[in-house]
């Protein structure tokens, strides 16, 4: 029972990470129609940041996410302007071939800077360890991942659905042309959704080295899982990251707990179940 | 015939056999003369070779079928098991044998996965396609009793080819025989291409809401395309067992779908002639940049990749049409 609780718990604390990773993903792909392989690298370049910032500068922790986020951001907003854009209505071939391209290249790159040995970021004692609840122990770190995923989809969720940004980012999915003729930017807010959504994946990057551990394949090793997550969830919809987020997490997890000799497989055949349910994911685009 | 325009619009792939009859036999010729000239390169002709022959069944599915797999590795995996289970297990150790294996290991795999994947639109395709390879490549971890895991199938036996040729530590053997594969399955597709099922195929790429409205039953097509494009792929495999005696689960791995996808892009899109030139390229290339510096080989790769998308979206074969279209207009 208390074996089933903790694998549950760490289910959704992974799960958590997914979606900070995946949501800008979803929304690049549902929105702008740009399937982005290297959104991984984002996630891998704002780990190894992080680990930099942390682990040879010193930096506080919270600091260290915050910088990462806020750069990321940055460099995300200027590689949209600079090369994404110009593919938005290339063939998704030609989208995943360039992206790929940049995966292998990010891939050989951190090999180069940091070598090929896995790295850690040094966390700070407050995150470290776990506290009691009843008869349960969760541990800390897992569980201010948890809490911020659930803030983070929160915040989405409010800022889509009170506030006037969120109000022209859904008029802009829905009907681009018409966004534009009411005088909407689409073209700028496309810009800053790109922003975002890299610099959350470098955030979910950061964060996620405690958990999956970080090597220079990260951006492809990871590459399936995330592209489940966001198809399985339906493009451009944040509920349906968020759900896929969850459900992919908790089995994985405890597939890997519960069944370490099938493990990794578990969840792509679950996918697999689930788009063969719905071919466009849990929550296609009406 | 529509003009050639950018070679990555739907329309204008395989609406042609490029070439007459020489520039079918030149790529023969230019084996021909690898093999009298350059006679301790065998092994590398070896291996352009196979990759000549996946890249072709990648050109069928993604240019002839227009079906966006990122996952091709599955049917060569499959193959090249198919070839290696069946000569351990089975005593399919003549190597026609085993291509016959490999080529039916590849189409069952296509046949099976294609009836689930296909259903899916576009982007739901290319990542159904990459998650059927990455869930083979977990199989053959879970089940390594069967598949050897990590460490592969070993002690695959090969007869000699005809009972008289012996796969040589030189890989001679190998090469003409990969060679001979190769033609076959070029006149094969070749065939295909221009008969009254590639003419249908060109129309479904183009629209296939209105070929569903003449009555061509589109997803049974699709299905027979990709089964096709698994067959060959799994020859490929299976010409990679036979002349390497070896198998491991590797042969589903990412990579192995997306350099092949690289292969075809710097060749051309939708080419035949793209899987030589494409294949012939990438080899040269890797020779001289892995040789530089193993480690960051996937630098260069990812490089080539960007510039071609980029900069030479036609491939190689574009280029030259190009070319062509430039020499015309001065001879005029």
């Amino acid at each position: 029972m208390l074996g089933i609780v903790s694998t549950l718990f760490d289910g959704v604390a992974y799960g958590m990470l997914l979606f900070t990773i995946t949501v800008g993903l979803s929304v690049t792909m549902g929105v702008m129609h740009f399937t982005n392989l290297a959104h991984g690298a984002f996630a891998m370049a704002g780990a190894y940041a992080a680990a930099v910032l942390v682990g040879n500068l010193g930096v506080p922790f919270p600091l260290a996410l915050l910088a990462v986020f806020l750069a990321t951001v940055l460099v995300g907003l200027g590689s949209e302007r600079a090369l994404f854009r110009h593919f938005y209505k290339a063939s998704p071939l030609k989208q995943v071939l360039l992206t790929i391209g940049l995966v292998f290249m990010s891939v050989a790159a951190a090999r180069w800077l940091f070598g090929p040995l896995s790295l850690g970021i040094p966390l700070p004692d407050y995150l470290t360890g776990s506290f009691r609840l009843g008869a349960l122990s969760f541990p800390v770190y897992r569980t201010a991942i948890l809490v911020f995923g659930l803030l983070l989809a929160v915040a989405f969720w409010l800022c889509l659905e009170r506030t006037l940004v969120g109000a022209k980012l859904r008029a802009a999915v829905a009907n681009a042309p018409m966004a534009e003729a009411v005088g909407i930017n689409v073209s700028l807010l496309l810009s800053v959704v790109f922003g975002i959504g890299a610099g959350l994946a470098a955030l979910g990057g950061a964060l996620s080295v405690e958990v999956l551990g970080l090597t220079p394949t990260y951006a492809l090793d990871h590459l399936g899982l995330v592209l489940i997550v966001v198809i399985v969830g339906g493009l451009g919809s944040i509920r349906g990251a968020f759900l896929a987020s969850l459900v992919i997490g908790v089995l994985d997890n405890a597939g890997k707990f519960l069944l370490p000799e099938v493990g990794a497989f578990i969840v792509y055949l679950v996918a697999f179940a689930i788009l063969l349910w719905r071919p466009n994911g849990l929550f296609p685009k009406a | 015939m529509s003009a050639m325009g950018r070679p990555d619009d739907r329309q204008t792939v395989f609406t042609r056999v490029e070439g007459g009859w020489i520039a079918f036999v030149l790529p023969y010729l230019v084996a021909a003369a690898w093999f009298w000239l350059l006679p301790t390169h065998h092994a590398l002709g070896t291996s352009l070779a196979i990759m000549v022959l996946f890249a072709l069944s990648v050109e069928v599915v993604l240019g002839f079928g227009g079906i966006n797999t990122l996952g091709q590795a599955v049917v060569f995996g499959g193959g090249a098991y198919a070839a290696g289970l069946a000569a351990i297990h089975l005593g399919f150790t003549d190597p026609f044998a085993m291509l016959a294996a490999g080529a039916a290991g590849g189409a069952a795999i296509a046949l099976l996965t294609g009836a689930l994947v296909l259903r899916g639109g576009e982007l739901t395709v290319l990542a159904m396609t990459l998650v059927a390879a990455a869930i083979f490549y977990e199989l053959t971890n879970t089940f390594s009793s069967i598949t050897g895991g990590f460490d592969g199938l070993r002690g695959i036996r090969v007869q000699p080819v005809f009972g008289l040729f012996r796969f040589d530590l030189w890989q001679s053997t190998a090469f003409v025989f990969c060679t001979g594969v190769v033609l076959v399955c070029h006149l094969l597709v070749r065939i295909l291409v221009t008969s009254p099922f590639g003419v249908m195929m060109r129309g479904l790429r183009a629209n296939p809401g209105r070929m569903a409205a003449f009555g061509a039953p589109v997803m049974a097509r699709l299905l027979l395309v990709y089964t096709v494009g698994g067959a060959l792929g799994g020859l490929a495999g299976a010409l990679q067992t036979i002349t390497t005696r070896y198998v491991s689960g590797e042969v589903f791995a990412f990579h192995v779908s997306a350099t092949v996808v690289v292969v075809m892009i710097l060749g051309g899109f939708g080419r035949i002639y793209g899987a030589f030139m494409g294949a012939a390229a990438y080899v040269v290339f890797q020779d001289y940049f892995a040789k530089l510096a193993p480690q960051y080989w996937f630098f260069w790769l990812g490089l080539l990749l960007v510039v071609v998308v980029i900069a030479a979206p036609g491939g190689l074969v574009g280029l030259i049409d190009m070319a062509r279209a430039r020499l015309g207009r001065l001879r005029r």
